[in-house]
């Protein structure tokens, strides 16, 4: 009986001999990420899926957040990072510092933002410009019958009414892309309050993470806040129009938001580290931001930068599709050739 | 020095402390016995001061440019880089203070009902559902807070604190629904059953003669409880409160949740706070650049301060007032 047991196990394990002979460089890889956790629903079904067609890769991912993503990769300890905001100037010096290397910013999808609100006997949606929105959240607009608000909204029975003003309280993406906007729109708000992942909010209350925000509006009267657009489609939460550029009315969806990354990607840097807010250009939706995978130029192991290019490849082309059944707009075209372009600078260390 | 004889002191009625032997008096047992208790006791001392160090540690680049202003400045600027904590340690100290407010009577209150009125069968069933209490997560409460309690305050008990107390300042202004009323409450009920659960075991051990001997001098039952009991039980319920401090310091989620997260002080408890541990589990994740997350560890340090000066001085109170509960 020993001996049946044994030649099993040997037999088991020359076949596992033969296998790893047939696929000596990506035999039982693993891949791993960390960062953004925006990202964190599409990159679960992108590594799911492809793990489905390509056994032999796995690609682990922590969403830890994007400070935490790009730390991880300046150090070293993960494969790439995700972040929804460009690293900066300082950052990069810094990792190319520690590791010799130059880090790939790789928009993998776009986000949009959209206000939304709670003031009871409105049904209506609610239309807003980028300096409204500025001055309801510093604390300039206070009441909801305000002029510059009931102007945008004629027919509109809007109540003599405090403006209950809600923000992320946690460190997010969303917020970067809120204020981002905001600081284009506003010559105050860039001065007073700036941009980042968190901010010195001049008014308000924080709700922490979307479900926060969203349940703080739906439970105060007279509120606003804001929401990621695909958080907002799929909880069947009723936003506002956002005025572009040119003074047009649009209500977000998927198709515009891809459209404002398309208009602005033609003047895409070759780093690709671009705020994509308040594109001109019709149907442009002005409140919204690419996320990026954050990929170091050399690599050291040979076969985990082949199954890296190949997974990018096909993030790229085929795992683009999967991204409107989650609600995320696909990137556009001129922006994936341009990627695929720039993927072509990974390579092995000499 | 023969084994005997220890047995026979250790026995002996009303002899000796028999839990304290000499070292020279060790066998082996003893002597293992002894060096693995005194590594677990060393070992919460070493975590403690090892935690303490870490932070200081890391919180270098913020101790560094704001020194002591930290504590006294009212700015949170992630943006500008300036960064000061009082907004966050007044947020945490008035939530918690507000809390026990709330629990200590409710709490100490039910610990009564349970040991010295309720029937035995009830006694034990209503403990166990209360320590059944303390095992619900936090998060669990956050949500109860914001879909739950929220709008019952916001429909009865406010109005109502308005029309009766509203003259005071702590119960003036909007209510928007988080705040730090909202939070107080929420964390009153999550201390509760360390409260009540702490205070039933003190209770339940206060020697059964020490009642016998009240009743029979002809005190009434609300007597023997009021003069008898609680006295002798009054450290351990001061205990008791401690215990539920640290709780209502450190929690985190619920907070969070239902506090507002806006960095200002003002007087009114219905307006939105902020707490020490609700900015750091918001902030951390997404925190860039040596000096924010440097900020954001030293208020981890300032809140490890924060808890170490309120229990030295609940300490001090008790010390103050009467020294050990059980020969008062």
């Amino acid at each position: 009986m020993f001996k049946a047991l044994r030649n099993g196990l040997l037999a088991s394990i020359a076949a596992a001999l033969v296998c790893t002979g047939m696929a000596t460089t990506v035999n039982a890889l693993t891949l791993t990420g960390a960062g953004s956790t925006f990202d964190n629903p599409i990159f679960t079904k992108w590594f799911y899926v492809y793990q489905q067609q390509h056994p032999n890769v796995q690609i682990n991912y922590q969403s830890i957040g994007s400070g935490g993503g790009i730390e991880q990769i300046t150090q070293g300890t993960v494969d790439f990072g995700a972040s929804d905001g460009p690293m900066t100037n300082g950052q990069i010096k810094r990792f190319e510092k520690k590791r010799g290397c130059y880090i790939l910013h790789l928009p993998v999808v776009i986000g949009g933002e959209v206000p939304i609100f709670n003031i009871p006997g409105v049904k209506t949606s609610l239309k807003f410009t980028g300096k409204v929105l500025a001055n309801i959240y510093l604390g300039k607009i206070t009441h909801w019958n305000n002029p510059e608000i009931t102007r945008l909204n004629p027919g509109v029975n809007l109540p003599d009414a405090d403006i209950v003003v809600v923000h992320r309280a946690d460190g997010s993406g969303t917020t970067y892309c809120f204020t981002n906007y905001l600081s284009v729109v506003s010559p105050q708000w860039a001065k007073q309050v700036g941009y980042a992942t968190s901010v010195n909010w001049p008014v308000g209350l924080g709700g922490k993470g979307s479900e926060g925000v969203t349940g703080i509006v739906q439970q105060t009267p007279d509120s606003i806040g804001y929401d990621e657009l695909n958080y907002a489609i799929v909880n069947h939460i009723t936003y506002g129009y956002v005025a572009d550029k040119d003074g047009k009315f649009l209500h977000a969806n998927l198709a515009t938001v891809t459209k404002d990354a398309a208009k602005k990607a033609k003047h895409m840097p070759k780093d690709f580290r671009v705020s994509i807010v308040n594109a001109s250009g019709p149907d442009c939706y002005p409140i919204s931001t690419f996320s990026w995978m954050l990929v170091p130029t050399v690599w050291h192991d040979a076969a985990k930068e082949k199954a890296m290019v190949k997974f990018l490849h096909w993030m790229l082309t085929k795992g683009q599709k999967m991204n409107a059944s989650l609600y995320y707009a696909p990137l556009p075209k001129n922006v994936r050739e341009m990627e695929l372009n720039a993927i072509k600078r990974i390579h092995v260390a000499q | 020095m023969n084994p005997k004889t220890t047995v026979t002191v250790t026995t002996e009625p009303g002899g000796g402390n028999p839990t304290r032997f000499s070292s020279g008096r060790l066998h082996l047992g003893d002597r293992l016995l002894k060096s693995i208790t005194w590594l677990s006791a060393a070992s919460i001392i070493i975590i403690t001061i090892w935690i303490a160090w870490q932070l200081f540690v890391f919180s270098a680049p913020s101790r560094h440019k704001f020194g002591w202003h930290f504590l006294l400045t009212k700015t949170w600027n992630p943006v500008s880089e300036h960064f000061g904590a009082l907004p966050f340690i007044y947020g945490t100290i008035v939530t918690s203070v507000f809390a026990l407010v709330i629990a200590i009577p409710l709490g100490v209150g039910a610990a009564i009902f349970l040991v010295e009125m309720a029937p035995r069968k009830v006694s034990g069933f209503l403990a166990f559902l209360i320590e059944l209490l303390a095992a619900v997560p936090s998060v669990i409460y956050g949500l109860l807070g914001i879909f739950l309690l929220i709008p019952i305050l916001r429909s009865a008990v406010v109005p109502a604190l308005k029309h009766t107390l509203g003259f005071l300042p702590i119960f003036k202004g909007p209510f928007y629904g988080v705040s730090v009323f909202s939070a107080g409450i929420v964390l009153a009920i999550m201390i509760v059953p360390f409260i009540v659960s702490v205070t039933r075991e003190v209770l339940l051990a206060v020697p059964r003669e020490q009642r016998e001997a009240s009743l029979a001098l002809g005190a009434t039952h609300w007597e023997t409880v009021w003069k008898v009991a609680i006295p002798i039980a009054r450290r351990g319920i001061f205990g008791a409160g401690f215990l539920a401090l640290a709780r209502a310091l450190g929690e985190t989620m619920a907070v969070t949740m239902v506090i507002g997260n806006d960095p200002t002080i003002r007087a009114s408890l219905f307006s939105p706070g902020y707490s020490i541990a609700a900015a750091i589990a918001n902030e951390f994740t997404e925190a860039i650049g040596r000096m924010y997350i440097g900020a954001l560890i030293e208020l981890g340090l300032v809140l490890f301060g924060v808890t170490f000066i309120i229990n030295g001085v609940a300490r001090l109170l008790i010390f103050s007032t009467g020294g050990n509960g059980y020969e008062s």
